[in-house]
């Protein structure tokens, strides 16, 4: 029973990591309808350029973080200059494949300009399991992904009241619910977009440094956008919340699978199990647990 | 007519072949890099390695009995259609034409076995790809020298038996096998399994999909299982976050086994002061103390050509570099002595690979004295001695040590199994084995 | 001047209905066969051939099967690394079990394996629409692919799950194993590829293919109308798959030669296709080539011309590769959202009122 619960926070904890970079697609096609596929290379860019300041340039973590920021504000600009803005009222997809060149040159760009070694990030992070937890409950927790938990419950409650309480909140809003309309009351949508791809960069740069803590900033970073597709999938494309809350229920499923599933048939079924989760639940809500309903007109 | 159509699309479309025409003979030296991608920083070590050692000879030596080695880069990403991409872009280079390929990768090695023997190129992947090559009857154009995953894997199991006090008392222990879930890293289950059978302990085995940031799932059934050994086949970044996770149990690190490709300092360094006692596989002596060292200094890094950092220099997979580039191009010095000529070719390569004998004598000479085990290369064997010793990692000095003896590996395992696994590969591929009297 | 089709009647039904009604097009296509078959084998070392064009023309059977169901068919699959897997290990158990019935008819085989696995992963198509359906068919990636590399019946049991192919025959040309011919098997492929591409063309234009492109437009109205989405959706996937299914088989038996299920078919290469029918044109035959041709051939002529001829350092190159990769991509949809193939047709009214515009 013990292990039982220990196995189920363990998915809870994973599911917030994985919603750490989920919360970034959802920013970006909540406000643009855009499927913004560089997410996960962004986390990298940004958390290579964070370990970059903190080593190349002697930084101190505070100085690095807000010299980060500053880089994807500078970078969600460039965006919205060289790309977004000629690409406006594409289709969908057109878009998707525009992200998709952006992540193929912020990849090529990160490496060039910070190398493809592995980077020990250690911002002051606490890590390793909690040694109280275990001691006293014999339950094992990881201190690193507490934190993480954390941060994420912090930006969720900041992006709600972003969203909610100011004027560019309730301005992005206008936008995502119709462009036009938002247009024709005097929102500049350049401006907007701006906004959110600065925001997804600095969500990116939060899950770039959780991740980065773990394992190393490393190329591989930019492959966990994989591990959060299933999630917004489950949440739906278009709900903060939902990114969450899928992510605790992917996180749950896939190691209760993989613990207790997995030694009967090989193993390694997270993956697919994520997936196949996924689908469970879009079968029975086509629009994912959070998200719009699609109401279809001829 | 035809010709000249023909030199004009390759002159207008392939450079490479262009820049290939030079005065003087060149050994032409192909290597598969991957500087960049999710392995990429795996790949960077070895391959300044590899580069450097062969910068050196030619710097130093002026090449290998004087004849240029002529160093042609290719990035793979680890990608196996990269690879083959590499291959034949590579392989007709210059007059000598490539004349060994070091894949560097399991995929790509399992690619360009079948076509070693069409374009009579030798293949040296070292410590790596198909097990089964050492049998030098089936494959005569592999070689997997100085030892195999399989020989490696049956020496863990005696390292294990010794720290237990003996080999009777491996019965009723647990063995956990955390692997890559690739060909790379299903190569040591059969083996295990075998062993496991013969010596009594349960083994249990442990797939982490690529690229293995998320290995909660598997940690916590290392801690529900307890097992009493955890060995690990990974690469990339799944090292650093299992070698992490297993920390972070509290899993004793000496009890925690890599094969030689979790053992390096990329593997270790993230994880800190707790990776403290973390074991792996080794064929060869960590750090940059040797007088080869001090000449790839000298000669290459003091005149700024140096493919590294010089700090760097050292390292474990820089130092598994130099020793692939040190028997290469001893196999190509050797393979000059036998046809008695400096412009040897691919197929005279692969000649003095399997002539090859690199001892305790020959590694002084080269300035390694103890840096490796000898190796003595037959017609039949291609893995050569098999030995493997453990090295042990020192977080507070940050640094790898060797701390076991090179181990015998369990031939009576390994055998039966390679002769298996070749029988079946040359009864697929209707090949059929050479006689080596 | 010379594009146009001025004084090209059409007499009877059959003229009018023919698959390149203006006669231009027709000598381009004969012209463009001609040098595929005629001409490039004799023109292109070993090189070329194995490393450029076979690849070249094999993903672009891939990315014909993809466009058939998302750019005719409107569904989106980010499944096709799997299915290529399941004809990749469908002609393997095939080749070694029942090597006598011939390669070909063992690649047509795999490709009808792999529709019905296919179909059968197209099934919550008929409930989930847009990128939500992506799941469905990631689901299918992960899950076959973790099935190949888990259950050894597949791999006829070898130690690593590597699988190899055997040498088969065709027309007395070795085409698989090491020994294989390197024209034997362009020609081999470039004649699969031919074939296949006139079909789908076929097939878009006829019934079956308007109701495709009915539901892809809306799928509500289509229903209205009388195209039953049952039918209509699993029969894109069947088609589709078998097409990804007959790729994944050259794929392995031709090219590769030796495949493991994990890297030589995981999300990259779904990724991959994907990107290709964008780039070239949804919805286009010819834009499959093209998108094919982008991001097979461009990478590797870059990589070429900075290593070789500029003498980029080889990560460098890569890294530059890159950046000129994604930097294209984005240019050229800036330029034509609609891929590739809508720049020709551009290029071709043009042409047709070339050089007098007006």
């Amino acid at each position: 029973m013990l292990f039982f619960i220990e196995v189920v926070l363990s998915g809870l904890m994973a599911g917030i990591m994985y919603s750490l970079v989920a919360l970034g697609f959802v920013l970006i096609f909540k406000a643009s309808g855009i499927f913004n596929f560089a997410q996960g290379v962004m986390a990298l860019f940004a958390a290579l350029t964070l370990v970059g300041l903190m080593e190349k340039f002697g930084f101190p973590v505070w100085l690095s973080i807000i010299g980060t920021i500053a880089v994807m504000i500078l970078l969600a600009w460039l965006i919205e200059r060289l790309m977004l803005r000629q690409l406006v009222n594409q289709e969908p997809i057109i878009l998707f494949m525009a992200t998709i060149g952006l992540a193929y040159v912020l990849e090529g760009m990160g490496d060039i300009l910070w190398g493809s070694d592995v980077k020990v990030l250690d911002i002051g992070i606490p890590q390793g399991a909690s040694d109280w937890m275990l001691d006293t409950f014999d339950i094992y927790i990881e201190k690193l992904e507490v934190f993480a938990a954390a941060t994420a419950a912090t930006l969720v409650v900041i992006l709600a009241i972003f969203f909610q309480k100011t004027r560019i909140g309730r301005a992005l809003r206008a936008v995502a619910d119709d462009h036009q309309a938002a247009l024709s009351v005097g929102i500049s949508l350049h401006t907007i977009w701006v906004i959110v791809w600065s925001v997804a960069g600095i969500v990116a740069l939060v899950a770039g440094i959780m991740w980065g803590s773990k394992s190393g900033v490393q190329f591989s970073l930019s492959l966990i956008a994989l591990k959060a597709l299933p999630v917004l999938i489950l949440g739906g494309f278009t709900s903060v919340p939902g990114a969450i809350i899928g992510g605790m229920i992917i996180g749950v499923g896939e190691k209760v699978a993989e613990v207790y599933l997995g030694p009967f048939v090989g193993g390694a079924i997270e993956n697919w199990f994520a997936y196949m989760l996924a689908l469970a639940f879009l079968l029975v809500r086509p629009q994912g647990l959070f998200g719009e309903k699609i109401i279809e007109r001829v | 007519m035809r010709t000249l159509t023909r030199t004009i699309v390759v002159a207008l479309f392939s450079l490479p072949l262009m820049s290939g025409i030079a005065s003087a003979y060149e050994l032409v030296m192909p290597t598969l890099d991957y500087r960049t991608g999710p392995y990429a920083p795996n790949g960077i070590p070895f391959a300044n390695g590899y580069g450097d050692y062969l910068n050196m000879l030619n710097e130093r030596d002026g090449g290998i009995n004087g004849a240029r080695i002529s160093l042609i880069p290719c990035e793979t990403g680890y990608n196996t259609k990269r690879g083959v991409e590499c291959y034949e872009n590579t392989k007709n280079e210059g007059e000598s034409g490539a004349l060994v390929f070091q894949p560097l990768s399991t995929g790509i090695t399992y690619q360009l076995i079948p076509k070693a023997s069409v374009d009579q190129i030798p293949i040296f992947s070292m410590g790596y790809g198909r097990t089964s090559a050492a049998n030098g009857k089936v494959f005569p154009w592999v070689f997997n020298f100085p030892a195999t995953y399989w020989s490696q894997a049956t020496v863990f199991v005696q390292y294990i038996a010794e720290q237990e006090g003996g080999m009777e008392n491996l019965k009723g222990k647990k063995i956990a096998l955390v692997y890559h879930n690739s060909a790379y890293g299903k190569e040591p289950i059969r083996t295990l399994e075998s062993a496991a059978e013969k010596f009594g302990f349960e083994f249990m085995a442990l797939p982490v999909d690529h690229p293995g940031q998320e290995q909660k799932a598997t940690w916590l059934q290392i801690r529900r299982e307890k097992p009493d050994w955890v060995m690990m086949w990974g690469w990339g970044v799944m090292n650093q976050v299992a070698i992490k996770e297993a920390a972070s149990i509290r899993y004793p690190m000496n009890r925690f086994i890599g094969v030689w490709w979790s053992g390096s300092e990329n593997d270790v360094l993230p994880a800190g002061a707790a990776a403290d006692g973390y074991l792996s596989g080794a064929f060869h002596q960590p750090g940059d103390g040797f007088p080869v060292h001090d000449d790839i200094k000298k000669h290459v890094y003091d005149k700024g050509m140096g493919l590294g950092e010089r700090e760097r220099i050292g390292e474990v997979l820089y130092n598994r570099g130099m020793v692939a580039a040190m028997w290469s191009s001893e196999a190509i010095r050797k393979a000059m002595e036998i046809h008695g000529t400096n412009e040897v070719k691919g197929v005279h390569v692969r000649d003095g690979f399997e002539a090859l004998e690199v001892d305790e004598a020959r590694l002084k000479e080269l300035g390694m004295e103890g840096f490796t085990i000898p190796v003595k290369i037959t017609c039949e064997n291609h893995e050569g001695p098999g030995q493997v010793a453990l090295q042990q990692w020192d977080a507070k000095a940050k640094q790898w040590n060797l701390v076991s003896d090179f181990y015998e590996p369990l031939r009576d395992i390994t055998g039966p199994l390679i002769a298996e696994d070749s029988a079946q590969y040359a009864a697929e591929n209707s090949v059929t084995e050479r006689s080596c009297n | 001047m010379i594009y146009r089709e001025t004084g090209q009647f059409k007499a009877n039904y059959q003229d009018d209905q023919a698959l390149f009604p203006i006669e231009q097009d027709r000598y381009v296509i004969f012209g463009i066969l001609f040098l595929v078959f005629g001409v490039v084998p004799y023109l292109m070392n070993e090189y070329w051939l194995n490393a450029i064009l076979l690849p070249f023309l094999i993903y672009s059977l891939a990315a014909l099967g993809l466009n058939i169901l998302t750019g005719y068919c409107g569904q989106l699959s980010l499944g096709t690394g799997a299915f290529m897997a399941v004809g990749a290990f469908s002609i393997y158990k095939l080749m070694v079990a029942v090597p006598d019935l011939g390669f070909i008819p063992l690649v047509v085989l795999s490709g009808l394996i792999t529709a019905a696995v296919g179909t059968l992963f197209g099934l919550p198509s008929l409930r989930i629409k847009g990128f939500y359906l992506a799941v469905a068919t990631l689901a299918a990636q992960f899950f076959l692919i973790w099935l190949f590399n888990k259950v050894g019946w597949f791999y006829n049991y070898s130690a690593s799950g590597m699988i190899n192919s055997p040498p088969m025959t065709v027309f007395g040309f070795t085409i698989t194993g090491p020994e294989g011919n390197m024209t034997a098997k362009y020609y081999l492929v470039a004649a699969i590829v031919a074939v296949f591409a006139l079909a789908a063309k076929n097939i878009a234009r006829g019934r079956i293919g308007r109701n495709w492109m009915a539901i892809r437009d809306m799928d509500i109205a289509a229903e209205l109308i009388g195209v039953r989405p049952l039918i209509a959706k699993l029969s894109a996937f069947a088609v589709s798959s078998f097409y990804v299914g007959m790729a994944g088989a050259l794929y392995f038996a031709v090219w590769l030669g030796s495949a493991e299920a994990t890297e030589a078919f995981d999300i990259n290469q779904s990724f991959l296709v994907l990107f290709m029918i964008i780039i070239g044109g949804l919805g286009s035959v010819l834009g499959s080539f093209l998108g094919a041709a982008f991001l097979v051939i461009l990478p590797i002529m870059l990589k070429n011309i900075l290593v070789d001829g500029l003498g980029t350092d080889s990560a460098l190159a890569t890294h530059l590769e890159f950046i000129i990769v994604g930097v294209l991509i984005i240019g050229f949809l800036i330029v034509e959202p609609h891929g590739l193939a809508r720049l020709w047709r551009i290029a071709k009214e043009k042409l047709r009122l070339w050089p007098f515009p007006y």
